[in-house]
């Protein structure tokens, strides 16, 4: 895909892609005769399940696995659980695969027409966490910790996707509704979008403030719109909600939006699809569509060795099945055909720095790496900058070594959080 | 999910910038040609060739005979063995014996490289090192005067460094500084045409290759150190340009001091420790014992890498 070009005096730069000009269509996906939802957690820790096979769900209604989970998800049609399965997602993650077949008729949940009746933040969180987009209503219910500034985040999270973009641009009231909603139900005053500078025009009148973030990648993840929103640099360690600010998606906001003004909850998440060759199309799919079926509408042939990555190319995940359903925070959906898989190898570090003169944090990873390569991980943490990682992706991609740096930096954080929990869990 | 796809999964990122470390000795490789071929085969005719591919091959061996030994996958293929072997062979006279070519990659790639973990682990620069322990072993197969006697050149075959060195300025004044460039002067194979040197390193530093940082500063270090002796005494001390062109110290500059594993990899400790090793080596050239301390300082700034290295920008969220 993308190359080293010729003169390469400075580390290689990145801009995300921006649609000129006329928005494209966006293709709908037609709702398959069977969706598959994700909803994390288990259903072997012997609790007792709310749901079963043969049950009847309605389109709109909430689903969870046991009773007081805060876990949910919400069916996008109307038809009859035909499978429960245990579903391991990415980075350790647990998830549980509810697949629902459609039926001919239509019914529609209640709750929702009674959530407009009466909007609350505790109905939001109850509710509405499955939108597209994924809005989380959870941390504005912390009364320690209170949240003084929503953040819109209207950049792309990654190269090659177009999803928020698309979402801001294509969905003006839906927005304006979204955030006069949000400030209604949460009290937050002080709301900020942040746009690419080629789309800052024209949403003065909507009751939040605008900032021009660039397009160089990656200055579009949360953690560096959060540094900007701020003015400096955010301590390692501290979340955006012990800032008193909360980072939610254009599109889930769009959504909310949506919801509110149709009457019933938004179902349709806009995907990215990239398929083998490049070609870009911009996908309206029904959260839960396995994506066979977004394969099928553009008839593509997926063979072995082939690669599915669900979202971007430099800090997605790749998924091993083409039955992985859209989820409500799947923003791109990209394939790579088997001769282009760029693989990793275990070759050493030859101390040439390109990854510390790419890494947008700072961290000296040429050293990092050595003390992770080692599972020393505490040292890796305490001196070498583990914690101030974006998780961009930019140090694998440019290593002459190939090493697998993103993974290992991953890694050592996950195993550093389930000793912290371990030890929590201990005392 | 009847008859599913056996799909590949792994760890993002999904894309590479396409380098590689066989890519990267390759283009080292092609970067000392000018130099190599013509510079030290045209000029030193068919013993060039016989050291050059003599040191290319040994050095190739001795990898795969320690890769053999320690029962490691043959690394042979990554072409670090093959660029050692070549850069070895650029400071060695022609007329350099099998013998000392053979012992030299030993050193290099045994002792240099693989004691030290094989790529990536070596503290020295193993070329640098290699040839510090025959200079001090067999120095006299290093004296060019003695080693290209029997030679019959275009124009007086001094080695610049040692007559200046044994005899005083007055001895080398009427070297030009376009012979110099030229390679009309005697030395290692690889290190007497200062042209061939020049656009190498220029081509390894726009590529990428080499970190342009260090090479210049190296480069820079040592114009300003000569500069300052040539202001302070004239008649004792070589102008900068002499010290540009002489000796090992455009070879250096493109090929020993910006060796990926014994450099720093910061913007700071780059420019300092270039910088250092300039100095150091006009330093040994000029009030040392050493003809041409250039490899000595390459040793010397290797060993202040670790420490330098420290000196590094607080990272994100960590300033106070």
């Amino acid at each position: 895909m993308m190359k080293r070009s010729f003169f390469s005096v400075t580390a290689p730069r990145f801009q995300i892609d921006s649609i000129a000009g006329v928005l494209p269509d966006s293709v709908r996906i037609e709702t398959p005769r069977q969706i598959m939802l994700l909803i994390e957690g288990t259903t072997e820790n012997g609790h007792e399940m709310m749901i079963q096979r043969g049950d009847a769900v309605k389109t709109g209604q909430k689903i969870s696995l046991t009773p007081d989970s805060g876990a949910y998800a919400i069916s996008t049609v109307t038809g009859t659980i035909t499978q429960i399965e245990p579903f391991p997602g990415e980075s350790g993650r647990q998830f549980t695969a509810v697949s629902v077949a459609m039926s001919k008729e239509v019914s529609v949940d209640e709750r929702f027409a009674a959530y407009c009746q009466a909007p609350s933040l505790k109905g939001a969180v109850d509710l509405l966490q499955c939108l597209p987009g994924n809005p989380n209503f959870e941390i504005f219910c912390d009364t320690d910790r209170p949240i003084q500034t929503i953040v819109i985040n209207a950049m792309e999270q990654d190269l090659f996707i177009i999803t928020s973009q698309y979402a801001l641009k294509a969905f003006y009231h839906e927005l304006a509704q979204g955030i006069q909603h949000l400030k209604a139900i949460t009290g937050v005053e002080h709301v900020v979008i942040a746009a690419p500078q080629d789309a800052i025009q024209g949403y003065g009148d909507m009751g939040a403030s605008v900032i021009s973030i660039g397009k160089g990648y990656p200055e579009g993840l949360p953690h560096l719109i959060a540094q900007r929103v701020m003015g400096h640099e955010i301590p390692v360690g501290k979340n955006f909600q012990e800032l008193g600010m909360a980072i939610l998606s254009v599109e889930a906001v769009v959504s909310l939006g949506r919801s509110l003004q149709d009457k019933k909850l938004a179902q349709t998440k806009l995907v990215t699809f990239m398929d083998k060759n490049g070609n870009r199309s911009l996908v309206s799919a029904t959260v839960g569509t396995p994506l066979r079926d977004i394969f099928k509408r553009f008839h593509v042939n997926l063979n072995d060795q082939d690669r599915i990555i669900i979202g971007g190319p430099l800090n997605g995940y790749s998924t091993y099945t083409d039955a992985f359903p859209i989820r409500p925070d799947t923003d791109a959906v990209l394939l790579q055909d088997k001769d282009d898989v760029a693989l990793a190898s275990d070759y050493p570090c030859i101390n040439c720095g390109d990854c510390v003169r790419v890494c947008p944090a700072r961290v000296p990873v040429s050293m990092l790496i050595r003390f992770l390569e080692a599972g020393e991980y505490e040292e890796a943490a305490e001196s070498y900058d583990l914690y101030s990682c974006l998780e961009c992706g930019l140090c694998s991609y440019v290593c002459v070594s190939r090493i697998p740096i993103f993974q290992s930096i991953k890694l050592a954080k996950y195993e550093l959080g389930r000793a912290d929990t371990g030890e929590a869990a201990d005392e | 999910m009847n008859n599913p796809k056996k799909l590949i999964v792994s760890h993002a990122p999904f894309i590479h910038i396409g380098s590689s470390i066989p890519q990267m000795s390759l283009h080292i490789i092609l970067a000392t040609l000018p130099a190599v071929i013509l510079g030290g085969m045209f000029r030193f005719g068919a013993p060039a060739i016989a050291v050059v591919s003599f040191s290319v091959a040994t050095a190739m061996l001795w990898e795969i005979a320690i890769n053999l030994v320690s029962k490691k996958p043959v690394s042979v293929g990554d072409g670090n063995a093959a660029v050692i072997g070549l850069v070895f062979a650029m400071l060695l006279p022609a007329t350099a014996p099998w013998w000392f070519v053979l012992t030299g990659t030993f050193i290099a790639v045994v002792v240099g490289k693989q004691i030290f973990g094989g790529i990536g682990g070596n503290p020295f620069n193993p070329v640098a090192l290699a040839l510090a322990i025959l200079m001090v072993s067999w120095g006299d197969f290093l004296d060019f005067d003695e080693m290209y006697r029997h030679f019959h050149f275009d124009f007086v075959p001094t080695y610049h460094m040692a007559t200046w060195k044994h005899f005083g300025l007055d001895a080398i004044e009427p070297v030009r500084l376009m012979d110099l460039l030229l390679g009309r002067q005697i030395g290692g194979i690889g290190s007497t045409f200062g042209i061939g040197l020049i656009l190498g390193g220029a081509y390894l530093m726009i590529r990428g290759f080499i970190r342009w940082e260090i090479s210049l500063s190296f480069l820079g270090g040592i114009f300003i150190t000569a500069l300052i002796f040539n202001i302070i005494d004239p008649a004792r001390f070589a102008d900068p340009f002499f010290h540009l062109l002489t000796g090992y110290t455009l070879v250096a500059a493109f090929f020993l001091v910006p060796e990926d594993s014994s450099s720093p990899v910061n913007f700071i400790p780059m420019l300092i420790y270039g910088t250092l090793g300039g100095v150091m080596t006009v330093l040994i050239r000029n009030i040392g014992a050493y003809v041409d301390g250039t490899i000595l300082a390459v040793l010397v700034i290797n060993l202040l890498n670790p420490l330098l290295d420290k000196i590094r920008p607080k990272a994100l969220g960590k300033a106070e």
